[in-house]
């Protein structure tokens, strides 16, 4: 049986193409019919979790009727009271899969857990989140199948963007008028084609062709400080490459199908490069997720923080939960050193940009500020977030800990 | 005091500038507000109008601007 990753290769685009063509017919004459989308919904999910993989596919199944029985029966549960514990119970529950499947492999030898499946994560942000804002009240109207079909909203599955539950039904509930609709496809199809220049040839360049070479020459050179030397330089910036345009290319793919079926998903990259500083870098890398963390995480710990009196000044609270906020996505990454050590990497990284903006703000006057400061904050900032990226590589533990 | 008034006083002290001479000026884009800023936005809020707004209500586009802020709090009140 077939078989595929999601955009994996051309077989799967053409798949694509074939399936959208009588849906982008249906959105230009105005109709959106649901059950054509459930089906190749269901036809592209048999091609990812299908076949030799079903295993996955069976996870999947009990995972989204899991999660569907907890966020269902909060959604019940909140038009009648609103305790605070049951809602921290409700979370742990919805996040207890994740929790497995991420720990599992640091316990059993790297033995990947059974109840894991391509996406789980993703899917998993989507779940918290709709509980969260039904927590708050501003989800009020949960509908068992938009759910259904925002979990398993198929361009974006395995790996995001993550939509949010309110913004999705409000786009999966209409129809866009025929000159957006065709704005939109135009649009779709440029980053359909710009995520093939990504992934297909700079991607591959950087991942398949340079990083292999750069890694043997960099275990080559070994026994100088640190095992550091040329190579290892290299692979920092040829991994950060692969890792990029890799991931954005793969984000072009899914926001350019979600666009052709009338799906306005939300961009994951900003031209991350150009940041001037940390801070602007996470508004621009993987911007779903980090957002995600700033409106799930960052703000609501700052709040509570806040609301409870934990820290004297809201300075502190500020650093504690950029520490943590910055360590649950390294944890999130997986339980090894290398990827904890980026999330602490990151959440210092915050701290220091925040005093330095500070500093900044109070001598205006003293602070230089002009096009060569500029292009010095650029590259600097773009350097840290590569060596960051050699953290969480990985490529650290091989170099230092294998013979 | 009108709600105007108590919003320009707490972003004047949440922010340390002055604002009411900008009022359609983004606020992020500036970074005189960020995540930490528009919680402790909430929080006054809350406090000093009796306005309570959850965080997932947020919606960062909607609240840019001192006259977006203050409309979005006019609504509310």
């Amino acid at each position: 049986m077939l078989s595929f990753e999601p955009y994996g290769n051309p077989t799967y685009f053409a798949l694509l193409g074939v399936a959208l063509l009588p849906l982008m017919i249906g959105l230009l004459y105005g109709k959106r019919s649901r059950l054509y989308e459930t089906l190749i919904s269901i036809f592209f999910l048999v091609l990812t979790f299908g076949g030799p993989k079903w295993t996955q596919g069976i996870a999947l199944i009990i995972y989204i009727l899991y999660e569907v029985m907890l966020t269902w029966g909060y959604a019940v549960y909140r038009k009648q009271k609103n305790s605070g514990p049951v809602f921290y119970l409700m979370v742990i529950l919805a996040i207890l899969p994740l929790t497995v499947v991420k720990v599992t492999p640091a316990v059993e030898n790297g033995q990947a857990s059974l109840i894991g499946f391509l996406g789980i994560s993703y899917l998993t942000f989507r779940a918290v989140q709709t509980m969260m804002e039904t927590r708050d009240g501003t989800l009020k109207d949960y509908q068992v199948m938009t759910f259904l079909q925002f979990m398993l909203f198929f361009p974006t599955i395995s790996s995001g963007p993550i939509d949010r539950y309110r913004r999705f039904e409000k786009d999966y509930r209409s129809v866009p008028d025929r000159a957006t609709y065709l704005g939109m496809v135009q649009k779709g199809v440029r980053y359909i084609f710009v995520g093939f220049l990504y992934k297909f040839l700079l991607a591959y360049y950087f991942g398949s062709i340079l990083m292999p070479k750069l890694q043997v020459m960099a275990m080559h050179s070994r026994g100088g400080f640190m095992d550091l030397s040329w190579p290892v330089l290299g692979y920092m910036y040829a991994y950060s490459a692969d890792l990029f345009f890799d991931f954005a290319g793969y984000s072009l793919f899914a926001v350019g199908t979600s666009y052709l079926m009338g799906i306005a998903t939300p961009m994951n990259f900003k031209q991350p490069w150009r940041s001037p500083n940390i801070k602007d870098f996470w508004n621009r890398w993987h911007i779903t997720l980090s957002f995600w963390f700033r409106d799930f995480i960052y703000m609501r710990l700052v709040f509570w923080f806040m609301k409870h009196r934990v820290f004297k000044s809201p300075r502190t609270t500020a650093n504690v939960t950029y520490i943590i906020n910055m360590l649950v996505m390294g944890f999130w990454h997986g339980v090894t050193w290398y990827y904890i050590t980026y999330g602490l990497f990151h959440g210092v990284a915050l701290v220091i940009n925040d005093a330095w903006l500070r500093y900044k703000k109070k001598h205006r006057q003293s602070v230089p500020h002009n096009r060569f400061t500029q292009l010095f904050a650029i590259f600097l900032t773009a350097n840290l977030v590569c060596f960051s990226f050699l953290i969480f590589s990985g490529f650290l533990n091989t170099l230092w800990f294998t013979k | 005091m009108d709600v105007k008034e108590t919003v320009l006083s707490i972003l004047s002290d949440l922010t340390g500038n002055d604002v009411s001479g900008a009022m359609d000026d983004n606020l992020f884009d500036s970074g005189l507000l960020d995540s930490m800023g528009s919680v402790q936005l909430l929080l006054q809020l809350q406090s000093q109008l009796g306005v309570s707004v959850p965080v997932s209500e947020f919606e960062r586009s909607e609240w840019d601007t001192p006259n977006k802020i203050v409309k979005k709090v006019e609504s509310l009140a």
